[in-house]
C-alpha cells in the first residue's frame, strides 16, 4: 500500500465538523469504510452532508454528491441507471438521516425500492432533524423532548409513536433489509458485508445516537446504543424479501430506564405521573417488539453478549434463527 | 426524412436521434405522448436507454440529475403541476451546472386545474438558471432539441425546451427528421467534466457560504451571457448543416420599416404573422418579433430589433400576479436601459388554452378589445399616458 492509498484509506476522512460523540459520524465512518472508495456516495441534506462538506471543503475520499433533502433515492436510482447504461459496476450507497428516509425522503426511497435499482440506502437513525436544531420527526420516539415537541402543562413530549419504517421498507419484499448500530461494530460488519453482496436494492437502519438532541454525554453514545438494543427498543434485524431471517437475542432484557435515565430528552418523563405513564408505554412497546420479533427465545448463538467480543462467521455470518413468518407475527402482535 | 408527425411523436424521434441513455419521467398531460413514444422506443430496441418510470416528476428530475452526474445523456420532459413538482431539484441542477436537457410541453397551473396550453408553468421557472428556448413548430421543436444537447453540454447549463401543450403537441405537421449519421456527426458523445467517478473523487453538490456562494451565482449568470453567442452560432451552424434556422436568440418578421411591433412566444407567432399580412395589406407599418430564446434573455438583440419601432405590444401567455406580463417588463427594463423610452403594452391573453385568433389579435393592436386584458395602470392609448412606457 503506497501513502497514497493510505490517504484514500478513509472514505470520511478526519477534520469534518461533526459534535463530539456524534454517533452519525462514526456510523458513517464504519459503513463507508467498509464499502470502500471504489463506490458512489449520494448523501441527502442533514447533519452528515453539513458536517463534511462544510464551505468548499470535503471530508470525502471517494465520489460524493448531496443535492437536495428529499430526493437521495432518485438521484441513486439515476446514478445506477447512469452505471448499467455504460457498463460500468460499483456500489451505489445513500446516505440519509432520518428525516431524510422516515419522512420527506420516503416516497423516493419507496420508488427506488419497487423499481428495483442495484442501490444500498443507509439510514442514520439520530430520531430527530438534528441539523435544523433537534425537531421531532416521524421517527421520534413517543415522550422524547424535541423544540417541536416540547413538553409543557398539556404535554408530555413527541405524542405519536416513532414510525415502524422497516416493516414499510420489509413490504416492498426487497433482497435485503437489516437493522443495526454502532454498540455492534462484528454486527454491523456482517451486514454491510452481506448487504454488498446483494444485487438489487438494499437498506440498512443504523441508530446513531446524537449526544446534541439526545442530550447524553458524549462519551455515552456506544452506550446507550448498545442500550437501545439491550432494552428492546431498537431490535437488531435481517429481513429477506420481505421476511424475517434473522435477529440478535439479547441475552438479557435490560429495563428502559437504564436507557432512558442516560437521556436528558426523556428527563422531564420521570418528573410527573402522565411521564411515568409514558415510560411504562415505552416499556411495553420494548417489551412488544421482544414479544413480536422473539428476541429472548430466539434459537441463535448471536447475542448481545457475544456481539460485543466476536465476529459474526460466515459470508455474512448471521446465524439463522427460526422464528415465524412476520405477517404471522404481527396478527398476535 | 419528411413525415406527418405529432409533435409529441416528432419530439420523441428526435430524442432517439440524440441516443440519451437515461430517460427518466411521469405522466402528466400534455406530455404523455413524448414519454409513451419514448418507453415504445425502448420496449422496441430502437433506443437504447434505460427508461425509467418514476415516482413523481421530484424524482423524474432527480434521477436524470443523478444520471447526468454520472456520466450519462438523460432526456426527461413534463408540463404545468409536473414542472412545478420539480422546482427544488431543477434549481438545484442549474446549480451544480449540470448538462440535462428537458421538454416542457407547456400548460397552464392549477388552481382551477386545467391542461391546456399557456406559459405559465416554464415561465414561473424563469429564475431557475435554465436556458429557455420557446418554439413556435414542432420542426422547430425537433431541431431545437437536438441542438440543446450541445449547447447544455458547451455551456454546463441545462437547457428547458418549451413547446405549447396541444397546440404543438397533439398537431399532426410534416417534419422532416434529420437522419442518424447527420445527427452522430452533428452531436459528440456525451461529456461532463466533473462526472463522479472513484478514479477522480469528486464532491458534488457540497456546502458554500458568504465568502464564495455569490461567486457561484455570478458563474451561472455568465455562462447566460455567454450562452446568447453560443445559441446564435449553433443556429447559423446548425442552419448550414441541416438548412433550417430559427433565427437563434429573436425571429423578426416584416419589421423593416415598422412603427409597430408585436412581440411574442411560442406557436402563436404564426397567427400573428398572418395578422401583420392582412395590416400590411391595409397600409400599415407592422412587424412581428418572436421571442425565442427568454433565458438568456437577449436585451441587446432585442434592443437592436426594437429600436426604431414607435409602438411595441407585447402578448404573453403569463403573468406575475399582482405585477403584469414578465416578458413586457423585461422588454421595458431593456429598452430604457438602452434609453430608449417607446412605450410597451402588456397584453396578456390565451390563458388556459383560450383562442388567440387572428380577429383578436387584429383588435389588440386597433385597441378595440379588453379581452384578453391587460395588466397595470394603462390608458387605451399609451400615446396619450407620455409615452414612458410605464404600467
Ligand atoms: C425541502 C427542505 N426542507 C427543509 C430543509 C431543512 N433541513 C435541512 S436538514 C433537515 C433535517 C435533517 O434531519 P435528518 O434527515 O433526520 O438528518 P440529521 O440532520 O438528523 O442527521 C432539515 C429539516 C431542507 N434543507 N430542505
Ligand atoms: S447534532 Fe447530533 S447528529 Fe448532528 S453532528 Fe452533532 S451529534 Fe452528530
Amino acid at each position: 500500500m503506497d501513502k497514497r492509498d493510505a490517504f484514500r484509506h478513509n472514505v470520511l476522512t478526519s477534520g469534518h465538523r461533526a459534535c463530539s460523540g456524534c454517533g452519525e459520524a462514526m456510523a458513517a465512518r464504519m459503513v463507508t469504510d467498509l464499502i470502500g472508495p471504489d463506490a458512489i456516495y449520494i448523501n441527502a441534506t442533514g447533519c452528515l452532508q453539513v458536517f463534511t462538506t462544510h464551505n468548499q471543503q470535503t471530508a470525502w475520499q471517494a465520489p460524493w454528491i448531496h443535492s437536495v433533502f428529499a430526493n437521495a433515492a432518485a438521484v441513486a436510482a439515476g446514478v445506477e441507471a447512469a452505471m448499467r447504461a455504460r457498463g460500468k459496476e460499483m456500489p451505489v450507497v445513500v446516505q440519509a438521516g432520518d428525516g431524510g428516509t422516515f419522512d420527506i425522503g420516503l416516497q423516493c426511497l419507496s420508488g427506488m425500492i419497487e423499481r428495483g435499482h442495484d442501490v444500498l440506502f443507509v439510514c442514520y437513525d439520530n430520531e430527530a432533524y438534528m441539523n435544523t436544531g433537534v425537531q421531532r420527526s416521524s421517527s421520534t420516539p413517543h415522550g422524547v423532548r424535541t423544540t417541536t415537541s416540547p413538553p409543557g402543562r398539556l404535554s408530555q413530549g413527541k405524542h405519536h409513536l416513532k414510525k415502524d419504517v422497516i416493516s414499510i421498507i420489509a413490504a416492498h419484499h426487497l433482497p435485503y433489509a437489516a437493522t443495526a448500530t454502532i454498540a455492534y461494530f462484528p454486527d454491523l460488519k456482517a451486514k454491510v458485508e452481506k448487504a454488498l453482496g446483494i444485487k438489487g436494492p438494499r437498506f440498512l437502519h443504523v441508530l446513531s445516537p446524537c449526544p446534541l438532541g439526545w442530550a447524553h454525554d458524549s462519551a455515552l453514545s456506544v452506550t446507550v446504543s448498545r442500550l437501545a438494543v439491550e432494552t428492546g427498543l431498537f431490535p437488531l434485524l435481517e429481513l429477506e424479501h420481505g421476511d424475517l431471517t434473522g435477529v440478535m437475542r439479547l441475552a438479557e432484557q435490560k429495563p428502559v430506564q437504564e436507557y432512558l435515565r442516560l437521556q436528558g430528552r426523556f428527563k422531564h418523563l420521570f418528573n410527573t405521573k402522565q411521564g411515568m405513564e409514558e415510560v411504562r408505554h415505552l416499556q411495553a412497546l420494548a417489551d412488544a417488539h421482544i414479544r413480536h420479533y422473539g428476541l429472548l427465545e430466539a434459537d441463535t448463538e448471536w447475542d448481545t453478549r457475544r456481539a460485543m467480543h466476536s465476529a459474526r462467521h460466515g459470508r455474512g455470518g448471521y446465524a439463522q434463527v427460526t422464528v415465524s413468518a412476520p405477517r404471522e407475527v404481527k396478527n398476535g402482535g | 426524412m419528411r413525415k406527418l408527425l405529432e409533435g409529441s411523436h416528432a419530439v420523441a424521434e428526435a430524442v432517439r436521434l440524440c441516443r440519451p441513455q437515461v430517460v427518466a419521467a411521469y405522466p402528466i398531460t400534455p406530455q404523455t405522448h413524448i414519454i409513451e413514444r419514448l418507453a415504445q422506443q425502448v420496449a422496441d430496441g430502437e433506443l437504447a436507454a434505460e427508461f425509467i418510470s418514476a415516482e413523481s416528476e421530484f424524482g423524474a428530475a432527480s434521477l436524470v440529475l443523478g444520471a447526468v452526474a454520472a456520466g450519462a445523456q438523460a432526456f426527461t420532459a413534463t408540463a404545468s403541476q409536473g414542472l412545478l413538482l420539480m422546482t427544488e431539484v431543477l434549481y438545484n441542477i442549474a446549480g451544480m451546472r449540470l448538462p440535462v436537457v428537458m421538454v416542457c410541453a407547456n400548460r397552464a397551473l392549477g388552481a382551477p386545474i386545467n391542461i391546456f396550453c399557456d406559459h405559465q408553468d416554464s415561465m414561473a421557472l424563469r429564475d431557475a438558471g435554465w436556458i429557455q428556448i420557446y418554439v413556435e413548430s414542432n420542426q422547430e421543436a425537433v431541431d431545437s432539441l437536438i441542438q440543446a444537447y450541445r449547447l447544455a453540454e458547451t455551456c454546463e447549463l441545462p437547457v428547458m425546451i418549451c413547446m405549447d401543450g396541444f397546440l404543438l403537441t397533439h398537431t399532426f405537421e410534416p417534419v422532416t427528421l434529420p437522419t442518424q449519421s447527420a445527427v452522430d456527426e452533428y452531436l459528440p458523445a456525451f461529456r461532463f467534466s466533473r462526472t463522479l467517478d472513484p478514479a477522480r473523487p469528486m464532491t458534488l453538490g457540497g456546502g458554500s457560504e458568504a465568502d464564495n456562494y455569490q461567486e457561484y451565482r455570478v458563474a451561472q449568470q455568465e455562462a447566460m451571457e455567454n450562452a446568447e453567442t453560443v445559441i446564435e452560432a449553433f443556429d447559423a451552424e446548425f442552419s448550414e448543416q441541416f438548412g433550417r434556422s430559427y433565427g437563434g436568440l429573436l425571429q423578426g418578421y416584416r419589421l423593416d420599416g415598422a412603427q409597430t411591433v408585436l412581440l411574442g412566444l411560442g406557436s402563436l407567432m404564426g397567427t400573428v404573422r398572418d395578422v401583420v399580412d392582412t395590416l400590411r395589406d391595409e397600409g400599415e407599418a407592422v412587424g412581428a418579433l418572436r421571442l425565442r430564446c427568454f433565458r438568456p434573455f437577449p436585451a441587446q438583440s432585442l434592443v437592436q430589433s426594437l429600436s426604431t419601432a414607435q409602438r411595441i405590444i407585447v402578448l404573453e401567455k403569463a403573468f406575475s400576479v399582482g405585477a403584469g406580463g414578465m416578458v413586457a417588463a423585461e422588454v421595458r427594463a431593456a429598452l430604457q436601459q438602452a434609453g430608449i423610452m417607446t412605450p410597451v403594452e402588456s397584453v396578456i391573453g390565451g390563458l388556459g388554452g383560450r383562442d388567440l385568433t387572428a380577429d383578436v389579435i387584429q383588435a389588440i393592436f386597433q385597441g378595440t378589445t379588453t379581452e384578453p386584458f391587460r395588466v397595470g395602470r394603462f390608458a387605451p392609448d399609451p400615446v396619450e399616458e407620455g409615452g414612458v412606457g410605464h404600467g
